[in-house]
């Protein structure tokens, strides 16, 4: 029998995935220039593999009819467990890019450690998906230096950006039960350990950026990887999820 | 099935083996045509279980086939190309009379660039996309890096500059030519 822990770990990595993947989305089509419409589309296009394949493995270590699809397609904004930060509106392309960054960071400390579970297949993604993210936090990472050591107005979309998103960084670093359980279990990455070095390549950037780095001890958003979400995600799932909705099992 | 020892490239310990793997050889990249999926290097193995070994079981009075299986690994893990070459292999196979092909996918060893075949970097490079250069420093998430020299494609200046690193898909970059003029995909180092 199929630890849950485990189910709602790799559940949890699949919905920060799929969810930053729907959001960056929105913007095919309405990028800046071509060239950065189609670089985020990409990305979200990487985090959607890296979600079908958490799917994939989450399905099969619940069994019975579950599939990548009725998990991206049929489960609820409660059933999900992504982090806020994932969720919260793309404002303007300051603060996507800005999200990105935080997220990317995080994402890269974390499927570095995770790339040497013992759990192989969790090891396979994160060794795979490293790849990918190493590209994104490069792209993300040059974009704050550019708008935070750019213009007047550049300075201050980003800034202004960093003060909306902030307040939702402090919840990538709360471990809450499944987490702290597949920590124990010696599966998972404990969110605690990968913080220093998120800090430090986030002080990094932000000071090549001019950007101030918040103070870490303000009230923090939480909530998310215990499916309680900000009213966002039900937007999000409403569009992503309308098709196998109105028509279920619609295949083509 | 053996492995050459650099490249991706796959070599065949049999009769049977070389049969499939010619086949696939005819399976071309449907977002880079000129690449065939051995070219490319996403078919880590295959292996043919012959007609009338213990594992063909006939099943319903049909004839029993070899039995062809296939181990791939996708390139990027959203890459939509992956699914269709997997259809398309399956095809080509049917067309031969393989009717018992079984696909895994394994994630680890992740796909690398390195894993093309000289021969398919030669035939990128006369369709106009610069192939993947070895391994190098640039796969590091550091902002501004000093850009790797990327040599065009047509004119074959190493004048040339990054307009995007992430170009028409997943697995190439945007670069211009400063002497030609000429913009073109780098298929980028992974
Ligand atoms: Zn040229």
């Amino acid at each position: 029998m199929t630890k849950q822990y485990l189910i709602d770990y790799t559940l949890q990595l699949a919905d920060n995935a799929l969810i930053l993947a729907q959001r960056n989305s929105e913007w095919c089509g309405h990028g800046p220039v071509l060239e950065q419409d189609i670089a985020i589309s990409n990305i979200s296009l990487d985090l959607i593999g890296q979600a079908r394949n958490f799917y994939q493995y989450a399905a099969t270590l619940i069994g019975g009819n579950a599939t990548e699809d009725s998990l991206a397609y049929l489960r609820d904004a409660i059933d999900f467990k992504n982090n806020l930060i994932s969720e919260i509106l793309n404002g303007d392309w300051a603060q996507t890019v800005l999200r990105q960054f935080l997220v990317s960071t995080y994402q890269f400390y974390l499927y570095d450690a995770l790339q040497k579970s013992p759990d192989q297949q969790l090891a396979a993604i994160a060794e795979k998906a490293l790849k990918e993210v190493t590209y994104h936090v490069r792209w993300s990472s040059e974009w704050v230096i550019r708008l935070g050591d750019g213009t007047s107005e550049s300075k201050q979309r980003i800034e202004k950006a960093l003060e909306e998103i902030w307040p939702y960084t402090g919840e990538l670093f709360i471990p809450v039960q499944h987490e702290t359980d597949a920590v124990t279990a010696g599966i998972g990455v404990d969110p605690k350990m990968i913080e220093e070095n998120w800090k430090q390549k986030v002080s990094t950037v932000f000071s090549e950026a001019t950007l101030t780095l918040p103070p870490q001890n303000i009230w923090m958003h939480t909530g998310g990887k215990n499916g309680i979400h900000t009213e966002y995600l039900g937007y999000i799932l409403a569009e992503m999820q309308f098709m196998q909705r109105a028509y279920p099992s619609a295949e083509w | 099935m053996v492995q050459g020892k650099k490249s991706g490239q796959i070599i065949a310990a049999s009769d049977a083996e070389k049969k499939v793997l010619e086949i696939l050889a005819t399976v071309p990249d449907p977002e880079v045509p000129v690449l065939s999926v051995l070219d490319l290097g996403v078919v880590r193995n295959i292996s043919v279980l012959e007609t009338g070994s213990e594992k063909t079981i006939t099943k319903d009075g049909e004839p029993a086939t070899d039995e062809i299986r296939i181990t791939y690994t996708p390139t990027y893990t959203g890459c939509p190309a992956m699914d269709v070459m997997k259809t398309q292999m399956r095809i080509a196979l049917l067309e031969k009379g393989y009717t018992n092909v079984q696909f895994e996918q394994v994630l680890s060893p992740a796909w690398t660039t390195d894993w093309m075949t000289e021969a398919g970097k030669q035939k990128l490079k006369a369709y106009g996309i610069a192939p993947p250069q070895y391994k190098q420093a640039v796969c590091t998430p550091d902002a501004f890096q000093q850009e790797e020299a990327i040599q065009c494609p047509r004119c074959n200046s190493y004048h040339t500059k990054l307009v995007s690193q992430f170009g028409s898909t997943a697995c190439k970059a945007l670069y211009q030519c400063v002497d030609c003029r000429e913009p073109f995909d780098y298929f980028k180092c992974h």
